[in-house]
């Protein structure tokens, strides 16, 4: 599997480290009842199919990246910059 | 029809004619008892143990697929009961004593080998972890051994011991481990379970899960809706899946693991080893292919097929630890889909809605839980308490910080 960083280019899986589900960009406010962070941290709906997670541009450029894929296939269909989302949690 | 070796040598006299079918393949009733989700290892024996202990045999397990279809026909089939933590240590010592008496009870020759089990170690601190582990596994009531390297050197030869980054300093061995056919105990169960009156429905997918007032009251599948006021899922690898027809989240992210085979060879490992790197174990099958993995490969996937960066680096491993592997060579691989949850422990629990109940989470551990599994959730099932051996595998455990992270790497997704 390759992964197109936005900033590096097309490159090969072994140099990013995956986190997790987007699940991990939507924090809940501060003071939020424990079932939010439960949700957030634990909970995951974990489809077949697309998805988007979290990958680390460990060994490139440092980037986290917000990666659109499909979990039956493989197949990646879009990357971007958490960075460069709008109100995004980086 | 009993099995027996006289019964071998009479059906070899006769032609093999009066074998008859291992099963029944029944239609599909509109109403059960209860119903299991799932015809795999842990199903299977979920349905057997709820119609043996506790008397419930107008029972049906529901397949998608054909029985033994999943990750109980495709895994490393090792059963060990070497685990430290409290919940985890009482659950596999439950486990392993059942499969020391499975064959005799099922009638079926799931061909449990107990040839041990070893985990290497690797420096100071691997092996005062190995003692801490192999007291906690003797408190236990287990059996396990510290070896040194020269009793090491007698029973596996063929390491590198004298290797510059991982030298070989010990290992533990627990010798009532080894391994077991791992279809053969999909079909042992099946048959006990049917023998019992237990309804094995196969090619019949859930597409719902039904529900009135927060009570279960059936299922919807591809072969018709079925009525029953319980209804367990235990299906590992598709638990997300199932969940979600009852409105249910899990702690469950499903990643891929690898797992390779050679062709055969002649006896050369004796034991199944574990590699105290990482994730690297191996052992030899009794068609003589020599059976190896490693870790996940680390992102949720279903594909049921791996990476190269994984393979690459089981492989490696596995060279640095037996350089006679490198003449070896690989037959087949293939991937797993693993229900992986943040703490690495498996969940046995109630839901949320009366009369559901959830068995998954077995991560990369399953196979050897299979009878334990089955025993403890037919337990909750039937009574509607936990089992003694499960009453920590609860669902809502990390909400409320009651983890149980056998390997001590934390407890969030992604770090098992």
């Amino acid at each position: 599997m390759r992964l197109t960083c936005p900033l590096c280019g097309t490159r090969d899986r072994r140099e990013f480290y995956y986190s997790g589900t987007e699940d991990y960009l939507n924090r809940p406010a501060e003071g939020a009842p424990i079932e939010a962070w439960d949700d957030m941290l634990h909970l995951r709906t974990n489809p077949a199919g697309v998805t988007k997670d979290l990958w680390y541009h460990e060994t490139g450029c440092g980037s986290w990246l917000l990666v659109t894929r499909n979990t039956v296939t493989h197949a990646v269909l879009a990357t971007e910059l958490v960075a460069a989302r709008k109100g995004g949690a980086a | 029809m009993r099995y027996s070796g006289w019964k071998v040598i009479t059906e070899g006299l006769l032609g093999n004619t009066g074998w008859g079918r291992a099963w029944r393949d029944p239609a599909p009733k509109a109403e059960y008892d209860a119903i299991v989700i799932g015809g795999g290892g842990h199903g299977l024996a979920t349905a057997y143990y709820l119609a043996k202990n506790h008397g419930l045999t107008n029972i049906a397990v529901l397949e998608k697929g054909y029985l033994g279809s999943g990750n109980i026909g495709r895994n490393t089939t090792i059963v060990r009961a070497n685990y430290f933590l409290p919940g985890n240590s009482e659950f596999y010592s439950h486990s392993l004593k059942l499969w020391e008496k499975l064959e005799g009870e099922l009638n079926y020759n799931v061909m449990h080998s107990q040839r041990g089990h070893i985990i290497l170690f690797h420096s100071d601190g691997q092996r005062d972890a190995a003692v801490r582990r192999g007291n906690a596994i003797v408190n236990q009531g287990d059996d396990a051994e510290l070896l040194s390297v020269a009793q090491l050197k007698e029973m596996l030869p063929y390491l590198d011991y004298n290797q510059t980054r991982f030298p070989i300093y010990g290992g533990l061995i627990q010798r009532r481990a080894g391994t077991a056919r791992h279809d053969a105990v999909a079909w042992g169960y099946a048959r006990a379970a049917d023998r019992l009156g237990v309804d094995l429905i196969q090619n019949c997918e859930v597409t719902g899960i039904d529900t009135v007032d927060g009570k279960v009251i059936g299922v919807q599948t591809t072969r018709g809706a079925i009525r029953a006021k319980k209804v367990g899922m235990v299906v590992a690898g598709r638990s997300s899946q199932v969940a979600a027809m009852a409105g249910m989240r899990l702690p469950i992210e499903s990643h891929v693991l690898q797992a390779f085979v050679t062709e055969g060879l002649k006896p050369v490992i004796d034991h199944v080893v574990s590699y105290g790197m990482g994730h690297f174990y191996i052992s030899q099958s009794d068609k003589g292919g020599l059976v190896f993995g490693g870790d996940i490969d680390m992102y949720s996937s279903y594909a049921s097929r791996g990476n190269l960066p994984m393979v690459e680096h089981v492989m490696e491993a596995g060279m640095t630890l037996m350089p006679m592997l490198a003449r070896a060579r690989v037959l087949r691989s293939w991937g797993g889909i693993m229900d992986m949850t943040p703490d690495g422990s498996p969940i046995i629990d109630k839901t949320h809605i009366e009369g559901l109940f959830v068995d998954a989470g077995w991560n990369y551990g399953g196979f050897k839980a299979a009878p334990a599994s089955g025993w403890c959730m037919a337990h909750l099932m039937a009574t509607g308490q936990s089992h003694e051996v499960a009453r920590r595998f609860r669902l809502d455990r990390f909400r409320t910080g009651h983890v149980m992270d056998e390997e001590g790497t934390g407890s969030q997704h992604n770090l098992h």
